[in-house]
């Protein structure tokens, strides 16, 4: 196969996926009862009516975790090509990559010592 | 001899265990091998066209049969894999488990669908209907397109994609996405609570994962998973790396989000988590993926640090090749159940310290060590003139085994040390509880 072929039966793939999983929904949606009424749709919160909206802003931590994680998946993206090409790389790309986990790890021990690591 | 191994539990097990995956195999086999590249797909592309047929759209039927099979075959090993997974957590909890649907409890997983068909379909009256009724559909679909790159025999693969490892870990990231749409969509609060614990959960074990991968990736010299499979004919990644396999296995659990890394659904504080709001075969979705998802991970293990289909006479008997490759495969996913029932749950903030200043760290000094120590063997001389014999491989495995098992000395010190200084510190605090009234008096 070719790599137009290949990335074809890729996105063959990405079309009929969601298909598999939607079928039994939908034969499920045909075949059970559905008689709705207010109190059976209400949000469920164990008894307690639900008070206020549910879409607000939240702790900033998780935004904390995103940040680094963001950073570190970037840097991982980088890496793979570097693991690939390993066996062919000059004594100059090897220092390159070494130097490129040096700073993920500077990186890691700066959020460290700032506590963005301690779960609050 | 006969009856002492069937007298025994763990003998039926075992045996039970090798018809199963015989079945299993031999299903892939003779059902899904013929729709993949390699197999008689090609020569039904050729026959359409020679008679008649344009030979684009001869191609493209010949892809979505393909994909049809390729896509069929988790789903249908989930149903199987649910009474296998009932049956194994009732053995460790001193039940029987299914025993009534058929012979063995067998026909279970299916009665239980029927039900699930009957269950009424509710969508809470605040949510966001369109991303409600997406998200179990996305769940499903982010796990079965990893099976696209999986190699079953040396012959038989979806695609043979040149990044095979980065397509896994691009589409792997796809589950939390459905995670957030689902609790985000069903404007609910326990939902939305339990999404954020998992989506920072989820993202943060994807770098020890992918980190993980790295090492397979640098050993092989390649992303594409035949390649990846076809390196280790020498000598399993297992043995050349065992910190790398036991990182990725860890964080695969964790990405399932299973015990003991369950908080996704943790009953106590959060009633069901970001599933709270969804009933019937919506529901039913979730826990396919999630099932599909750990035998996925077994079979990922499989190709990345244990050989995928190699054993002997793989190249001769593809039917073999199928067998050795979902044995290894089962291997992994009952270690992955029994490390599920057998290990309480880790607290959320344990949880994030267990990754990011233990695996993240593990997982960079391992990839600077390999990485040097690879090339201090090919400095030397000593890498592998043929890598598919096992005798030639013997060096370089064993320098990267030292490494590892002094990167494990290491990093166990290390931890022997904090964690006796932490019970030190405990120890003080407790004697000055217990003195303070003492002195008071």
């Amino acid at each position: 196969m070719d790599v137009i072929n290949e990335w074809a039966y890729i996105g063959v793939f990405f079309l009929l996926a969601p298909v598999l999983p939607a079928l039994p929904i939908l034969i499920g949606s045909l075949l059970s009862p559905s008689k709705p009424n207010a109190i059976k749709q209400a949000t469920y919160e164990c008894g307690v009516e639900t008070v206020g909206d549910t879409w607000v802003q939240f702790k900033v931590q998780y935004y904390i975790y995103g940040l680094i994680f963001l950073i570190f998946d970037v840097e991982m993206v980088f890496l793979f090509p570097w693991a690939v090409a390993y066996n062919q790389l000059d004594f100059f790309a090897f220092g390159a990559g070494f130097l490129f986990i040096f700073l993920l790890t500077d990186a890691l021990i700066y959020a460290w010592r700032k506590d963005a690591l301690e779960w609050t | 001899m006969f009856r002492s191994v069937f007298g025994t539990a763990i003998g039926r097990f075992l045996f039970g265990t090798f018809i199963l995956l015989a079945i299993v195999s031999a299903t892939v086999y003779f059902i899904v091998t013929p729709l993949l590249s390699g197999g008689c797909i090609n020569d039904l592309a050729q026959c359409l066209t020679q008679s008649g047929w344009d030979a684009g759209a001869a191609e493209f039927l010949t892809i979505v049969l393909g994909v049809m099979g390729v896509a069929t075959f988790p789903l249908l090993v989930t149903i199987l894999l649910i009474w296998v997974e009932r049956k194994f957590a009732a053995r460790i909890q001193d039940r029987v488990g299914p025993n009534r649907v058929g012979p063995f409890g067998l026909i279970q997983p299916l009665a239980d669908v029927v039900k699930l068909l009957g269950k009424e379909d509710l969508t809470p009256a605040g949510a966001d209907k369109l991303v409600f009724n997406t998200a179990p559909v996305v769940m499903v679909m982010s796990v079965l397109l990893i099976w696209a790159v999986v190699p079953f025999t040396p012959y038989h693969v979806g695609v043979d994609l040149e990044i095979g490892a980065l397509y896994f870990v691009a589409v792997a990231s796809i589950g939390t996405l459905s995670v957030i749409m689902a609790s985000w969509a069903s404007n609910n609060k326990y939902a939305l609570l339990g999404a954020f614990r998992v989506v920072a959960q989820l993202i943060s074990y994807e770098i020890p994962l992918a980190m993980a991968l790295l090492i397979p990736v640098m050993l092989a010299g390649s992303m594409s998973m035949v390649g990846i499979v076809e390196a280790q004919a020498g000598m399993w990644f297992m043995f050349v790396s065992p910190i790398a396999a036991f990182m990725f296995f860890i964080s695969s659990q964790a990405e399932t989000g299973r015990a003991p890394f369950d908080l996704i659904e943790a009953e106590s504080e959060l009633v069901a988590g970001f599933n709270i709001e969804y009933s019937g075969m919506k529901f039913a979705m979730f826990f396919a993926g999630e099932f599909m998802h750990v035998f996925t991970n077994g079979v990922l293990m499989a190709i990345m640090f244990t050989g995928g289909w190699w054993g002997p006479f793989a190249y001769e008997a593809p039917l073999l090749a199928v067998f050795y490759l979902l044995g290894k495969a089962f291997f992994w996913y009952l270690l992955s159940l029994l490390m599920r029932n057998a290990l309480p749950r880790v607290r959320i903030d344990q949880l994030m310290a267990i990754n990011w200043k233990f695996l993240v760290p593990i997982s960079i000094v391992n990839l600077l060590m390999t990485a040097l120590l690879l090339r201090l063997i090919q400095e030397g001389g000593l890498s592998p003139e043929n890598a598919s014999s096992f005798v030639d491989n013997i060096p370089q495995t064993l320098i990267l085994l030292a490494g590892n098992v002094v990167l494990f000395g290491i990093v166990m010190t290390l931890l022997r040390g904090r964690a006796r200084g932490e019970r030190m510190t405990d120890m003080v605090v407790r004697e000055d509880v217990e003195l303070a009234p003492a002195t008071g008096d």
